[in-house]
């Protein structure tokens, strides 16, 4: 009986009932979503692992130094980079109530993410057609399978950021909307902490003699 | 039942925070993602310069340094892009990245330690190690 009233009570104000149930579950739909990052960071860990167990294996095939083009590297390190920060800025915007801002600053950041996608792409395709592919060497298997990992995760981020982008088009900037933001917001940076790890510890000391 | 007590406890819940609600989530100025992106982007430039104009010698050396470099970064870009610091979900955030932290060094550690040992032992005539291998092939 009372809890007949109390619901009724609940569905009278639509603001109220929306609060109440809102409040917590925003919250942890982003401690959840970090908990699936850090998890994330564990299937990289492995890739990384393996890396370092089988990364001079070169059985007689090209080593680092040989296939490596570190300049090509600086330059998607730099797009890697600067997509962050202007995801950054599609943040602030958000913030400051500016839709169209954050919608352009979204698709600067998806165009900068092709771009390093463009030249990971052409690089790994370079490799193949020189007969370098992960078949080649214990060495090239998991270099292709730990840049590759991150590449598939920075084509999957770039299909939720169009997603994002279509949602934001059509709803604004909703606390759905925000929270979908702030969700790949995480995802994103955390795909540059991870490039951090793949640049330094694959192509710099891969290089090294 | 105490249900109708229970929803005017969660109302005045909701009015003691409403205020608060956009700040649930954390988020940086445009101080914070200028300082983080200038620092990141010295923090990447040095390692390049050190490695493309073999500024040391010794191989171990330059991959401490870059190591160092990456590590420091690293810190950047969790401070600065990630907003992360020891209050954000009530210190659960912090919790959950040092324990995958710790996972992390023992997964690498580990794999690295016993995989160099397996290569030493498994290679009778080689007691050099791994690094003799390479050359053979």
């Amino acid at each position: 009986m009372s809890d007949t009233i109390a619901n009724g009570a609940v569905s009278a104000d639509p603001s109220a009932r929306y609060y109440v149930r809102d409040h917590h579950p925003e919250n942890s739909t982003l401690l959840g979503f970090w908990i699936y990052l850090m998890s994330d960071c564990l299937l990289f860990a492995g890739l990384f692992a393996a890396y370092a167990v089988l990364g001079r294996n070169y059985a007689g095939g090209p080593s680092g130094a040989e296939v490596f083009e570190l300049p090509t590297v600086a330059l998607n390190t730099a797009f890697l980079l600067l997509s962050s920060i202007t995801y950054g800025f599609a943040m602030i915007a958000a913030q400051r109530k500016s839709l169209k801002g954050s919608i352009i600053w979204l698709a600067i950041t998806g165009a900068f993410g092709l771009c390093f996608l463009f030249l990971e792409l052409q690089e790994f395709a370079h490799l193949i057609a020189e007969g370098n592919g992960p078949q080649r060497s214990a060495f090239l298997t998991s270099f292709f399978a730990l840049v590759g990992t991150h590449g598939l995760h920075v084509t999957f981020g770039s299909v939720w950021l169009v997603t994002l982008m279509v949602q934001l088009g059509k709803h604004g900037l909703t606390p759905e909307n925000l929270r979908r933001m702030m969700c790949l917001s995480m995802f994103w940076h955390f795909l540059d902490v991870i490039w951090i790890g793949v640049f330094t510890f694959v192509y710099l000391m891969g290089v090294l003699p | 039942m105490s249900a109708p007590h229970n929803h005017s406890g969660h109302d005045h819940h909701h009015d003691a925070h409403g205020h608060g609600h956009d700040d649930g989530a954390p988020h940086g100025s445009l101080k914070d993602y200028a300082i983080g992106f200038v620092l990141s982007v010295i923090l990447t430039a040095i390692p390049f310069f050190l490695v493309m104009n073999k500024v040391f010698d010794k191989s171990s050396t330059t991959a401490a340094v870059i190591l160092g470099f990456a590590a420091v970064q690293v810190v950047v870009h969790m401070i600065y892009f990630l907003h992360m610091n020891g209050k954000v979900e009530g210190g659960w955030s912090i919790l959950a990245t040092l324990f995958t932290l710790v996972l992390l060094l023992i997964v690498l550690s580990g794999s690295i330690w016993v995989m160099y040992h397996m290569n030493v032992n498994m290679m009778p005539g080689m007691g050099n190690g791994v690094h003799n291998m390479n050359d053979m092939q």
